[in-house]
């Protein structure tokens, strides 16, 4: 990389950063969001609603917690519904982030540095939101540290073999992590707000979050120690905690589950899913907020690449499974494939999912489409729409058509199921508005690395903007 | 490592203030060199070459993961190996009890757990914080540090540290201002 991003020199659609941006614009911009500038009025607009949405939750979960889980739609024989569809869906979205964060840091991807904390941000809401789903599903949450390995009367232990248990390692540790490398991520940005906030309580809040961070060369050295070891291990973890979500199924021996496609298509959906997610989330808000110059159009288009490339993968995973089903040869593996998904009652589903995930995006192959922000912002909703529907196909529908006639079953979620979902995606969203209210929405820090300094101070080496 | 506070100077240290990065790190640089030990360099966004420049740097987080990252992997091994060899084994499918391919993904989130906690939490211990006070704090330039000012502290903890010329060897690359930052710490 290392381009003069902030110089007048640079091709418009090569630029990460406005014109002329400085250090000390830089910092106003973004800080002037939080600590100074009016909420703007869409602001109340997205949040209030969100709210709104979220407090059905509450409704949802007193209702479960009273009535049992029978007020949720699974039913034998499909016993996964709304709630595991929605967790594998909402981890996905998750995903992103971390691949922004970490991935695109490793491979000196420095576009990244404008959307990694928002797309952090979003990471660790949907991971909170997924989390519930199986939390609930238990039907006694306050059970649920069961699943961990912890001393007992009863003298029973966690099964290791079962992903199910994989599953809840691998969720809570990448919980964790997101939550560290996020975290670690907003330490020297606070320390900015601590300093430019002009209210003693402001003030106090960010003085106690930076930690008394003071951006010491000795400190910053460790940092980014910590911090690149930190995008080192996220790497392999996101990878990891996909591919066992797509144990749960492929470990199985139902047909449409039992396959070994699952976890690298189960990562590139995940990634298709969370980049079409975090366009939803960024073009309005860039628009919202006026930071065009910061969320530049290339970003906007590099992102679509992703989503491209991706959902690219996703149709070969597609194609994959339909391919094994006939060459397995197995009767069941055939007739899920081809009847079950692409005839009957759900058949609506599949043609759906071929629709947003497969036809929709390949619009993204004209420049001028992946300019232009509706066709963008309507493609990627379409894409988390298919995303959802990806995991309603793989989970209702390869269950409904059980091996033997006789116990088939059809299953339609209940309107508490819908109220929960419902009320995960108002408390997605109700975070992410008071995150962007509250903490430093792009890394103020990891820009200024990309700004070059006032005209006159350059030298060869100040070139490289590293 | 934080810095000590210096013993019982009243003065903390005489520090010098640029608006880029590249004056600074040529005082810190020169300063080095001139023999100054005990100083720090502030920045806004980590300068690639500044603490190198004012000696140091030091492999402390590499050696905390690597070796949390280790213990992570084997605890988790362990565990998975205690549970389902010794107590609590159970025939599943037949399969062996110790059928070690299953342990695997839980023994890598241990590792990645143990690792990045430690990269975390170890980084900021290594680094003395939290510290909410400090010295440096109580001069008011100082809040552009984390803005868009870059600064050089020579301290008074330094044998070689004398104000008069320390000021004038900072005020050499010609900083926006020069500033005695008075030992806040000292009577504790």
């Amino acid at each position: 990389m290392g381009l003069l991003t902030n110089s007048p020199n640079v091709k418009e659609t090569d630029r990460i950063l406005g014109e002329g941006e400085t250090y000390t614009s830089i910092t106003s911009h973004i800080s002037d969001i939080v600590l100074k500038n009016k909420t703007p009025l869409e602001w109340f607009m997205i949040a209030g609603p969100a709210a709104l949405l979220a407090g059905g939750i509450l409704v949802a979960m007193l209702n479960l917690l009273f009535r049992g889980i029978g007020v949720w739609g699974p039913n034998v024989p499909v016993g996964w519904g709304f709630d595991i569809i929605n967790f594998v869906w909402l981890i996905g979205i998750g995903h992103a982030g971390t691949l922004i964060s970490a991935i695109l840091l490793l491979m000196r991807q420095d576009w990244r540095n404008s959307i990694n904390r928002f797309a952090e941000a979003m990471t660790i809401f949907a991971v909170m939101c997924a989390g519930l789903y199986p939390l609930f599903h238990t039907g006694r949450p306050w059970l649920a540290y069961w699943m961990l390995p912890l001393p007992n009367t009863m003298g029973i232990w966690p099964q290791p073999r079962s992903p199910l248990i994989m599953d809840v390692f691998a969720v809570s540790t990448y919980a964790t992590v997101s939550i560290v490398f996020w975290y670690i991520g907003l330490v020297p940005d606070m320390a900015t707000f601590r300093d430019r906030a002009k209210s003693k309580i402001a003030k106090s809040i960010y003085g106690a979050l930076c930690l008394g961070w003071r951006g010491s060369a000795e400190h910053w050295d460790r940092y980014e120690t910590a911090y690149l070891l930190l995008a080192g291990l996220s790497t392999p973890l996101v990878v990891s905690v996909h591919s066992i979500v797509s144990y749960d199924f492929s470990l199985g021996i139902i047909p449409g589950w039992h396959t070994t496609v699952f976890p690298p298509y189960f990562v590139a959906g995940a990634v298709f899913a969370g980049f079409a997610m975090v366009l939803t989330l960024a073009i309005p808000i860039r628009r919202i907020y006026h930071l065009e110059h910061l969320i530049t159009m290339r970003h906007i288009e590099n992102m679509c690449k992703v989503m491209l490339t991706t959902g690219l993968i996703v149709g070969y995973g597609y194609a994959l499974e339909l391919f094994m089903g006939w060459y397995s040869a197995n009767q069941f593996e055939k007739f899920v494939m081809f009847n079950t998904r692409m005839q009957g009652p759900y058949a609506w589903s599949y043609w759906a999912l071929i629709f947003c995930n497969i036809l929709a995006p390949q619009i993204l192959w004209a420049k001028s489409m992946r300019r232009n922000m509706l066709v963008v912002w309507i493609v990627s909703n379409i894409v988390s729409v298919g995303m959802w529907l990806e995991r309603w196909v793989i989970i209702v529908v390869s269950l409904h058509r059980d091996f033997v006639p006789a116990s088939w079953g059809f299953y339609m979620p209940t309107r508490y199921d819908w109220m929960f979902y419902i009320g995960t995606l108002g408390f997605f969203f109700m975070m992410m508005m008071l995150f962007i209210r509250g903490l430093p929405m792009i890394a103020i820090a990891e820009i200024k690395v990309l700004a070059d300094p006032a005209p006159g101070k350059l030298t060869p080496e100040g070139a490289h903007g590293d | 490592m934080s810095h000590a506070t210096p013993t019982q100077n009243p003065i903390y240290g005489v520090m010098a203030e640029f608006d880029n990065r590249f004056d600074l790190l040529t005082a810190a640089k020169t300063a080095y060199s001139a023999g100054y030990r005990a100083m720090d360099a502030y920045a806004p966004f980590p300068v690639h070459g500044l603490a190198e420049a004012i000696g140091k740097t030091d492999n402390i987080v590499q050696r905390m993961v690597l070796a949390a990252g280790l213990t992570g992997c084997i605890g988790g091994f362990g565990l998975m190996y205690w549970i389902t060899n010794i107590v609590y084994p159970l025939n599943v499918a037949g399969k062996p009890n110790f059928s070690w391919p299953v342990y695997v993904p839980i023994t890598f989130e241990c590792t990645v757990l143990a690792a990045a906690l430690t990269a975390a939490i170890g980084m900021l211990a290594v680094n003395g914080l939290p510290r909410p006070h400090h010295p440096l704090f109580s001069v008011p330039q100082f809040e552009r540090a984390t803005q868009d000012r870059f600064f050089l502290c020579i301290e008074s903890a330094d044998p070689k540290f004398n104000l008069a010329e320390a000021r004038s060897f900072l005020e050499q690359f010609h900083p926006m201002g020069v500033t005695e930052v008075e030992n806040t710490e000292l009577e504790k």
